[in-house]
């Protein structure tokens, strides 16, 4: 990692930015799918990250998914081409959009041009990543059971004049309907400012309290 | 420059249908408290620039808003060519294996589920199918004047009479018509042989009924002192609830048919059902109390006769259903004080689940071929509410009647819910699902009547 190197400064690469966003992404979706308990809690394996206990899943498919996606997703950083990223939970049985956890991401266009650093400190980075994993965590207080079998997928939302890699292919925003919305907190890389949104569809048997 | 963003947006969303996509950027951008750093590179200045002026340049609003077609068209075609920051939306190809469910309970159906499609959602009509007039029916909640029998025959009772309305070909007929001093009629059921019609009266006697000939066999007297609110079939044990708190197995094959009392209830019994299996008895009262009987428990002369007693509803419970797909699951409704649907386990008399409705339950019914559950309600909506089982997520509601719906019942081939209220209508309702598509559910009409039995009376 070029932060990693420039220890007293700071220092933060477009590259550097989009490996750290693109870490992000894949943690914060593993977190994800084991705290909504997508896939069994078994096949979840402890790591130390962020200065938590995260899980990483075991799953030979979801593993070469997400790999697959953080590659992708960390080509489109550096490019500046990425503009969100959205993790959809859906019902196995009717294909019904339950949850929609929304990584909005802005580049700092003159970063990209110009290929000039930045200086943010690691650790402060580090926190601020922390906090949105703490808050993933602790969703589930809030967020409806999902008590049946579901399965998920990433969208990316990029730019039009983005070159499609023959292994994406165009998608419907699978938005949900009257869903209830819930912001978590941002970090920011000083190059890439990446914003939690968790959407869910409203669950109607609480709304008669 | 706002401004120039956000009608770039709205027009970008004129030209390619989702509304949806259109809203919520917007929210996002509303909730978001930080200040919006726009991004310079990807603005479009000559576009928001002309979008500006063009604005102005309009003259004025109207002309804007009454634009003729080719205007629009030009403008549309304009926004296409110069708005280059389309989004696109990319979803990677290779999708990781779906979960596999390792929880013992959805293991089965999950197997049962893979090689099947999945199931579309069924269209449950919001309206009644059909409406018929039922005057003069009486509006109380303690009696239950309707029946649905195994011959698809239908029978209400209207005041002092008992209507028969063919289902298959929707004729009407009279059954009888009780004297003034014995009626009115305060409870029906239909015998499950679909031919033998159990009659209920205000003064506590039961007329025994064959709707083929349409004669009178026997009048079961002396097993209450006051009106015969509810009833249930075991075979050829008919068992009555009375004002009187009194559950009485009747055995209608022999001459003094009172077999057994179940004492328990303090007040009128209004809710009375067997189990699938007849091995178990559910009933309600106006006592707020549920028991339940087991026969082999009732008949062991202990001193409490009932296998559970239970007190957990704030009102008269009416409504009582076993479920079909899982034994000794029962689901009982209650009315205005209490509005809750509670499911009990009748093998250890724990509760299992209490969900508030919001208006009194007055009826209860399953679904026989999907995991679902219906209920009838009365003020205000007086609806019926169709609840999935068992994530209890209410999946219809459905409105028309104008006085709360007491009286519910489900046709043989379980497609068919026919709902009668004070309001003095009778209706249909296609809430389980089309004919057609339940087929398995083939009505069994028994031919001879009572063929199981040497002799009547």
């Amino acid at each position: 990692m070029a932060s990693k190197t420039a220890a007293a400064k700071d220092i933060i690469t477009l590259h550097g930015s989009a490996a750290i966003v693109s870490e992000f992404f894949c943690y914060a979706a593993n977190s994800i799918l084991y705290n909504r308990a997508v896939y069994p809690e078994e096949s979840f394996a402890k790591v130390k990250k962020y200065g938590l206990p995260m899980l990483l899943t075991q799953d030979e498919s979801v593993k070469s998914f997400l790999s697959n996606l953080t590659c992708q997703i960390s080509e489109w950083l550096e490019a500046g081409k990425l503009q969100r990223v959205v993790l959809v939970i859906m019902s196995k049985a009717t294909g019904e959009v339950l949850e929609r956890w929304n990584f909005r991401i802005e580049t700092d266009a003159e970063v990209v041009e110009k290929g000039v650093s930045r200086e943010k400190s690691d650790k402060e980075i580090m926190r601020e990543i922390q906090a949105i994993m703490r808050q993933v965590a602790s969703s589930i207080t809030y967020l409806p059971c999902l008590d049946e079998p579901c399965v998920f997928d990433v969208l990316a939302y990029t730019d039009t004049d983005v070159a499609v890699p023959f292994t994406w292919v165009e998608s419907d925003p699978k938005l949900i309907a009257n869903p209830q919305m819930v912001k978590l907190h941002a970090f920011d890389t000083k190059i890439h400012k990446v914003d939690t949104l968790v959407s869910y569809k409203n669950d109607e048997w609480d709304e008669e309290e | 420059m706002d401004a120039g963003m956000n009608t770039s947006t709205h027009l970008k969303a004129q030209a390619r249908c989702p509304l949806q996509e259109h809203f919520l950027p917007r929210k996002s951008s509303k909730e978001n408290l930080d200040r919006f750093i726009p991004n310079r590179s990807a603005m479009d200045f000559d576009y928001a620039h002309y979008a500006l002026t063009e604005g102005r340049n309009g003259k004025d609003q109207a002309t804007a808003a009454v634009s003729s077609p080719s205007r629009e068209a030009y403008r549309k075609q304009l926004a296409e060519t110069m708005n280059l920051n389309h989004t696109r939306i990319l979803a990677f190809r290779n999708k990781p294996q779906a979960p596999v469910e390792l929880l013992p309970t959805d293991h089965s159906a999950s197997l049962h589920q893979q090689p099947r499609s999945v199931k579309p959602r069924r269209y449950i009509p919001q309206t009644s199918e059909r409406t018929l007039d039922a005057p003069d029916i009486v509006d109380d909640f303690y009696l239950n004047l309707l029946d649905w029998g195994s011959a698809n025959v239908l029978a209400i009772a209207l005041g002092h009479t008992v209507y028969l309305w063919d289902a298959s070909s929707g004729s009407t007929s009279e059954l009888v018509t009780i004297d003034e001093e014995k009626g009115p009629v305060t409870s029906i059921n239909w015998a499950p042989d679909g031919r033998h019609v159990a009659v209920g009266l205000n003064n506590s006697e039961v007329q025994l009924w064959d709707s083929a000939s349409n004669r009178q066999l026997r009048t079961l007297k002396g097993g209450h002192q006051s009106r015969v609110g509810s009833m249930a079939w075991n075979n050829h044990i008919l068992t009555t609830g009375g004002m009187d708190g009194q559950i009485v197995n009747n055995d209608v094959r022999i001459r003094s048919h009172v077999v057994e009392t179940y004492r328990g209830h303090t007040q009128e019994v209004c809710g009375l059902k067997w189990s699938g299996s007849g091995q178990q008895l559910a009933s309600g009262g106006n006592d707020n109390v549920v028991h339940i009987w087991d026969r082999s428990v009732a008949s062991s002369n202990s001193t409490t006769q009932y296998l559970h007693r239970l007190e957990e509803h704030t009102s008269a419970v009416k409504a009582l259903a076993w479920c079909p797909f899982q034994a000794n699951l029962l689901a009982t409704g209650g009315g205005g004080g209490d509005r809750t649907i509670k499911f009990w386990n009748t093998h250890t008399g724990a509760c299992l689940n209490s969900v508030d409705t919001g208006s009194q339950v007055c009826s209860l019914l399953w679904s026989k071929n999907e995991r679902e559950l219906l209920s009838s309600h009365g003020f205000t909506q007086n609806q019926l509410t169709l609840w999935k089982y068992p994530s209890m997520v209410k999946m219809a509601e459905l409105t028309g009647h104008t006085s709360r719906v007491l009286y519910m019942a489900q046709s043989p081939d379980g497609c068919t819910v026919a709902t009668a209220a004070g309001d003095e209508t009778l209706r249909f309702w296609n809430v389980f699902g089309v004919p057609e598509t339940a087929k398995k559910a083939a009505p069994k009409a028994a031919h001879e009547p009572f063929s199981h039995v040497n002799r009547i009376r």
